[in-house]
């Protein structure tokens, strides 16, 4: 049977040599007709295909000849074949080409949406007059949505929106209904669009050919005066982006094809920029009128600013701001000062301001958020395995076999990470997701694991038991590249999948199958959150993950590793420059003799070789009277740390506290001097992305009013405080930092601006970066990781008879932490105007509310009024709350315990009460 | 969606009580865990589910689809989309009157129509009260008894309002199954599955069965025609596992020959498609079976069983699908997407579905009827096949004859018959008082030629020359000297418009502007002329291809009707 045998299927490597319009062209293997034809410079008519979504060739406008054929051929979709015969221009492709054109614009109306319809374009170009064709009837607009204006009387039925919702950003809320000549674009279930499930990535806007998803407001029909290439203000994923500017305003933005976007953006990304205009908006110095008292217990109204401060000068107020601080140095030392640094600066302000505290100062107090997100994880990771940042990058979930994602919301807090967590999932790769709550990635996962808060290191010993138990360890991996194996071994014996099952909540057989799976795929990844760090025992939680890792082999290699998933833009960057208390640039021990030496010699000055207070250490120190002077850049720590009312205690403690921000925020209100500063979009710097990314943001606005460049602010302080620091710009910083830090050494000013983005460690100027590290050896003294077993430790505060729930705070989409940002951001604050708990519908059933209620939420520390969202993706008897909200701040609930190690509070855990408020007057819009 | 305002006290604006979208109602959600019982949750079984809540509820209410998606891990727009695709799903959004509990579908197609569908439609509407919905619906299969009105699954053939009437206050809305259907038992002592025996034990060879078949000239009698045989060793030939899908969605106008074999012997087509499986190496099979012919689906739900019961063989897994309303879903790729749970819209090709069909495999797509030949073929030998034939043809073709002839109905005639020869020695001539006008060779896809060429040899490739006709499903509808053949060709344009899947633009757009053309007293020729091109040129599927077939046949061979 000769005829019937196995086709094979050959590999194309080589180029496809075929006729374009009778000349002799290649193709690249995979190019498509269309591709082909426009790298030869031949542009052929097309709608609904873009470059990055999926073709799916059903507009045909780019339908085109191929000689043999009976019917003509989707260019976007054919690949040429060997000495295959095209004609893009011929009579009978033209026909079709133009008739398409003309039937679309037959059924689309004459009004104008966007400045660049791609389909009046083509039949300009293609000389298409006014269709002969009747119109169809139109649907109705929708401008349900506050960021997204819908008008499908200008659809054309592409798709591409639909392909970008689903296939590239999955967010499922975009579909192709009915069918024939209604068929038509819906959302959710034919929903508004401001009623559905959008969670307005703005992706399908950015996709659209003809103006029927727009910007709201139509600011896509103002031609700009420029447009700027930056990257995004918000969480670490770090998108690149580009500003479109009019009348120095932002009028909207665009994604770019950053390594860690690939053109697609969030709300925030998107929508999120106009803060920067907010009336609000600082614009000139502050200085506190004397006698204006500093109370813990009340907050500030924005619009009462003239009762409390009065405006100055910069002069003044920096000799004022610059004067306080310098005369408590002098007067008690530089332990007496501290500084909080801010996640959100650039690297060389980072940088700038740990110089400023160590050298100006004369102490290591300076800190910055970092410790309250990812401390612990830090702690941890250098302990196991010698470097806190990230093995592998986000995109590598491509390369890797199974990905586990624990702790992490990652849809709401990294949303651009989470679109390639889920094409990989819809590529086939299997999700694991472990969390109390049900995120939207628990939908797309194989196995979603929710489990009791709190037990994270019972679930993963029991992991790390079936691993062991079942011989799936990766001997090899442990004996050649790991030191300490039988401290885990012995550790976790107690620990089997059966006798956590209780404790965890999840079935044993679960764990056993995610851990087989987790160990024997051929590449597995790990990312976290602050569900694993912000614990009393977030250290060990971060512990197990490394130890799963080291145990199964699973890092050093593409497609595995581990990914704590840095949440503010620069909090990477922030680190690796110094902004934190016990360590120099790059993480360099500060009681590290040669270290300290090396920093010396740099900064020409003698250094403090003891190491600084942590975060919540100063606010302790405050209160204790040891710490008498603060400078906070960016910082809020009014709102963003536990136990809020002893930290604003502390923080109207102070005798001279300087707050330099964008808003007059929580903390500004307790300052005596505030000095308004600049928004990203106003300045150029290098931000650190997760994936160790340096990437250039670009100044883009002027600052608005006497508002003053970070950098500029920094300097002018310190020179007061005696340092003699002239840095011509921002580039100049940046050398000097390069200097510091070895591993961005290949990283010169030059290349990041004219590649934007580069990975590091990079050790030379063409060196493109190492994406994933840890190969060969892991940066240790002896170049082995370390294993650190973790034992059962409980959250500092369980819950109780009078505080049953257990709250766990965290972000929301919308709202970026504390919301200084966020809450003025009217597209944002539009889509979340007010403060929620999310409960459990049944939770709130029991205590007599209903959705929509105003609750009153209590523990041993605080008190607030909050709105009721019955929301079923939690646990009974667990509850979420945002902490960006001030008229409702989650922490004045919060505990202040703190990991040992990591000294990171436990914003993930403590216990409340919760009741129905039925005579609060509510918060208004 | 609701928002709970008893406690009275006014919430500010733009607040959020549940999570953004649609939440699942805990009541939705366990009537449909109730219904899907221990079904899997598979992507690829949502049409199955949707009909389970369709058939229970009567329509598919907003809050079941949330909490279907929710069930299957679907988002709510992914059920959505694919419910709204079928015409025998109704949703049904808050604030909107469900359907009344009997729905009568009156078909409009060209058969129906020239029996008087257009008189019976609103005939009915005023007649059998408001507690019914009078629905218009393109061919049901059921052309020989034209007009045809389906009173919830039951057909009843030459319809009148009073018999649709009887059927509502009975409500006898169930299926019947027909008597005489040909069963296991039966099928087994008349040497049935013997063949299949002699397969699979070695008695025969693949190749020698493949080799019958291509002797036989036996192509596909879906309407593409594709020689069997080589079909069968061209899927072979791919990596497995390969996959056999069976397409019973008979929905060409006047096609209803599918049906008439299937209710007499619905054995001899899973013997051949037994046959099929193991000369192609077939793991698993699925049969897609038009949402019209309920019955039909039972008498194969129980062959299969009957089958399963007491297998001849070890049997590959059979899968039975439900059509839900669709004639795109006829179309080779589009029942694929179907049978994989999604909105019927054809793929563009290559890849060929032998090579990438279903599930993303290999695929082996035939027709009911060339699966059933194919036991006749190899145990009479392909010389009985070929012995067949006229006017220079090969063959035998089951002809679905309807319209103005005396006996309508399956006639199984010589290939290469003529419409005239068919009419004279087959259907017992014209009806009285009507002269043979004008006819529909293969549905309403194959164009319409005059009683001028009713001479041709009717068969794959003759009606070509003949402004681009085709036999396709050989579904001849027949038209006297009493009809209007635009009319009959705006019939089939508005068919066309209503059927088309909506994905690409000169069928989703092109149909409904042609048939908005066509409707015009005077036809704007040169523009319609222009618009057919981009159809036939441009369109993805076969359906916009040949959508302008009649409306091009009406400017060439009925220039008269259009003065």
């Amino acid at each position: 049977m000769a005829a019937i045998s196995e086709v094979a299927n050959p590999e194309i490597t080589n180029p496809t040599s075929f006729l374009l319009d009778g000349q002799a062209v290649d193709a690249l293997p995979g190019e498509t007709i269309l591709q082909a034809a426009r790298r030869h410079g031949v542009d052929i008519p097309h709608l609904c295909y873009k470059d990055g979504l999926r073709p799916d060739g059903n507009c045909r406008a780019c339908v085109v000849e191929v000689k043999g054929e009976r019917a003509l051929a989707a260019s976007c979709c054919r690949t040429p074949q060997e000495g295959m015969d095209v004609a893009t221009t011929s009579e009978r492709a033209r026909h079709s080409q133009k008739m398409v054109l003309e039937l679309l614009l037959s059924d689309v109306v004459e009004t104008a949406y966007t400045r660049d319809s791609e389909l009046d374009t083509w039949a300009r170009a293609l000389a298409v007059g006014k269709p002969r064709f009747a119109p169809r009837r139109q649907p109705e607009s929708d401008g349900s949505h506050p960021a997204i204006a819908v008008n499908l009387d200008a659809c054309i039925q592409c798709t591409r929106c639909q392909r970008a919702c689903r296939e590239e950003q999955v967010n499922d809320v975009i579909g192709y209904a009915l069918r024939g000549s209604q068929a038509k674009i819906v959302f959710d279930v034919d929903d508004p669009m401001g009623a559905s499930s959008c969670v307005g990535c703005g992706e399908c806007v950015q996709a659209c050919p003809t103006g029927a998803l727009m910007p709201a407001g139509g600011v896509g029909l103002v031609e700009p005066d420029k447009t700027v290439d930056s990257v995004c203000p918000y969480c670490g994923v770090g998108c690149l982006l580009t500003y479109h500017i009019k009348d120095n305003k932002i009028l909207h933005v665009t994604g770019r094809d950053g390594p860690s976007n690939h053109g697609r953006l969030c709300v925030k990304g998107r929508y999120g920029f106009d803060y920067v205009n907010h009336p609000q908006r600082l614009t000139t110095p502050l200085i506190r009128k004397s006698g204006a008292p500093k109370s813990a217990d009340t907050t500030l109204d924005p619009a009462a600013v003239s009762r409390v401060f009065r405006e100055a000068s910069w002069e003044e107020a920096l000799d004022r701001a610059a004067g306080g601080l310098k005369k408590i140095r002098d007067e008690r030392g530089g332990q007496a000062l501290a500084g909080f640094g801010s996640a959100k600066g650039s690297n060389e302000e980072a940088y700038l301001f740990q110089k400023l505290v160590r050298t100006g100062f004369g102490t290591n107090n300076v800190d910055h958020c970092t410790r309250l997100c990812h401390a612990s994880s830090v702690v941890a990771l250098l302990e196991g395995i010698g470097s806190g940042a990230v093995s592998n990058q986000v995109e590598d979930v491509a390369e890797a076999e199974c990905i586990i994602i624990i702790g992490s919301n990652t849809p709401e807090n990294h949303p651009v990470a989470a679109t390639f967590m889920k094409n990989a999932a819809k590529a086939g790769k299997t999700l694991v997701v472990m969390d109390p709550r049900r995120t939207e990635l628990a939908r797309h996962a194989a196995y979603y694991l929710q489990f009791k808060p709190d037990t994270d290191v019972a679930l993963l010993n029991a992991m790390m038991h079936t691993i062991i138990e079942e011989g799936l360890v990766h001997q090899e991996f442990i004996e050649q590249r790991t030191q300490g194996f039988n401290l885990i071994k012995q550790n976790v014996a107690g620990f089997s999948p059966e006798e956590m099952e209780p404790i965890c909540g999840i079935a044993a057989e679960t764990i056993r199958e995610v851990a087989r799976r987790y160990a024997t795929a051929s590449g597995s990844m790990i990312f976290w959150g602050m569900g694993i760090s912000q614990h009393v025992h977030g250290t060990d939680n971060a512990r197990c993950l490394i130890a799963l890792a080291l145990m199964t082999g699973q890092i050093g290699r593409p497609g595995t590793g581990l990914h704590p998933l840095r949440g503010q833009n620069n909090v990477q960057g922030a680190s690796d420059a110094g902004l934190i208390p016990m360590m120099f640039p790059a993480y360099q021990r500060v009681d590290d003799d040669e270290a300290r030496r090396r920093f010396e010699e740099l900064w020409s000055v003698s250094l403090d070789p003891r190491p600084g207070l942590t975060v919540v250490e100063i606010i302790d120190a405050i209160l204790d009277g040891q710490v008498r002077g603060m400078y906070i850049m960016g910082e809020n720590p009014a709102m963003s740390d536990p136990n809020l009312h002893h930290a604003r205690q502390a923080l109207a403690r102070l005798d001279h506290l300087v707050v330099q921000d964008l808003f007059l925020t929580e903390t500004a209100a307790f300052a005596d001097v505030v000095l308004p500063a600049s928004a990203l979009p106003e300045k150029t710097g290098t931000f650190t992305n997760t994936d160790r990314r340096v990437q250039l943001g670009r100044k883009a606005l002027d600052t608005p009013g006497d508002a003053r460049q970070d950098l500029d602010i920094i300097q002018d302080m310190a020179r007061r405080l005696g340092l003699d620091w002239r840095y011509p710009d921002t580039a100049a910083v940046y050398e000097e930092m390069r200097w510091a830090i070895p591993g961005i050494e290949g990283i010169s000013w030059q290349r990041l601006e004219r590649l934007d983005s580069i990975t590091y460690p990079c050790w030379t100027e063409d060196d493109p970066g190492r994406s994933v590290v840890f190969q060969a050896n892991f940066p240790t003294p002896d170049g082995t990781a370390r294993f650190v077993p973790a034992r059962l430790i409980q959250a500092d505060e369980l819950p109780d008879a009078e505080f049953p729930f257990v709250l766990i705070t965290g972000r929301q989409l919308e709202h970026w932490h504390t919301g200084a940002m966020t809450r003025r951001a009217s597209v944002l604050n539009a889509i979340e105007p007010h403060p929620v708990i999310s409960i459990h519908p049944a939770d709130l059933a029991d205590v007599d509310g209903s959705e929509g209620d105003l609750l009153t939420i209590a523990s041993r520390r605080g008190e607030i009024t909050i709105y009721a969202r019955a929301d079923d993706s939690l646990r009974r008897g667990d509850i979420f709350i945002p902490f960006c909200y001030q008229e409702a701040a989650a922490n004045l609930l919060t505990n202040e315990a703190l990991d040992p190690y990591g000294k990171i509070p436990e914003f993930k855990y403590c216990a409340v009460q919760v009741s129905v408020n039925r005579t609060a007057p509510g918060f208004e819009g | 969606m609701k928002h709970n305002g008893e406690r009275g006290r006014k919430r500010p604006k733009g607040l959020r009580t549940r999570p953004k979208g649609r939440s699942v109602d805990p009541q939705a959600l366990r009537e449909v865990q109730a219904l899907l019982a221990d079904t899997p949750r598979r992507r690829d079984l949502l049409i199955e589910h949707l009909h389970k809540i369709q058939d229970h509820y009567g329509h598919l209410s907003a809050a079941h689809l949330v909490a279907l998606a929710h069930e299957m891990q679907l988002a709510p727009v992914e059920v959505y989309e694919v419910a709204s695709f079928y015409h025998h799903f109704d949703v049904v959004k808050e604030g909107e009157t469900p359907p009344p509990t009997i729905t009568v579908r009156v078909c409009d197609s060209v058969s129906c129509e020239l029996a008087g569908a257009e008189q019976l439609i609103p005939a009915l509407e005023q007649g059998i009260g408001t507690t019914v919905r009078v629905q218009r619906v393109p061919c049901v299969g059921r052309c020989e008894t034209a007009p045809v009105a389906v009173v919830g699954q039951n057909p009843i053939g030459t319809a009148s309002v009073e018999r649709v009437r009887q059927a509502v206050e009975h409500s006898d809305t169930q299926a019947r199954l027909p008597a005489g259907t040909i069963d296991y038992q039966s099928y087994r002592a008349d040497s049935g599955y013997q063949l299949l025996r002699e397969c699979i034990n070695g008695t025969r060879e693949i190749d020698s069965v493949v080799q019958a078949l291509e002797d036989s000239g036996l192509r596909g009698l879906g309407g593409a025609g594709f020689p069997a045989g080589r079909k069968w060793r061209i899927v072979r030939g791919y990596k497995g596992p390969r996959l056999l899908a069976v397409n019973i969605d008979e929905g060409e106008p006047g096609t209803f020959k599918d049906r008439y074999y299937l209710e007499r012997d619905p054995h001899r087509f899973l013997e051949g498609m037994l046959i099929a499986s193991w000369a192609a190496g077939i793991s698993e099979v699925y049969i897609y079976i038009r949402d019209e012919y309920p019955a039909c689906l039972q008498i194969l739900r129980n062959a299969v069983a009957a089958l399963a019961a007491d297998p001849p063989m070890s049997l590959p897994v059979i899968h039975l699908r439900r059509g839900a309303g669709a004639y795109i879903c006829g179309e080779e790729s589009g029942m694929m997407e179907s049978i994989e749970g999604k909105r019927g819209m054809p793929r563009l090709r290559p890849p060929y579905v032998a090579e990438v069909g279903l599930f993303g495999r290999p695929t082996l797509e035939h027709n009911f009827e060339t699966l059933y030949w194919v036991r006749d073929i190899v145990q009479k030998g392909a010389a009985w096949f070929t012995g067949h034939g006229r006017n220079g043809r090969k063959g035998l073709r089951s002809f679905s004859v309807s319209g103005r002839v005396q006996k309508p109905g399956v006639h199984l005639a010589p290939a290469g018959i003529s419409l005239r020869e068919l009419i004279d020695e087959y259907c017992g001539g014209m009806l009285p008082g009507h002269e043979l006008y004008a006819y529909f060779p293969g549905g309403a896809s194959g164009g319409i030629l005059p009683a001028a060429l009713a001479n041709v040899p009717l068969d794959f490739d003759t009606l070509q020359p003949h402004g681009g006709c085709f036999i396709g499903s050989a579904a001849i509808i027949v038209l006297s000297d009493k009809d209007s053949a635009k009319a009959a060709a705006l019939n089939a344009m508005r068919f066309f418009s209503h059927e088309s899947c909506g994905k690409c633009t000169p069928c989703r757009v092109g149909t409904q502007k042609a048939a908005g053309l066509m409707a015009q007293n005077h036809w704007d020729v040169p523009l319609l002329e222009e618009l057919a091109q981009v159809m036939g040129d441009a369109s993805i599927c076969g359906l916009g291809q040949a959508a302008p077939n009649p409306l091009r046949c009406i400017i060439q061979y009925f220039p008269e009707e259009l003065t």
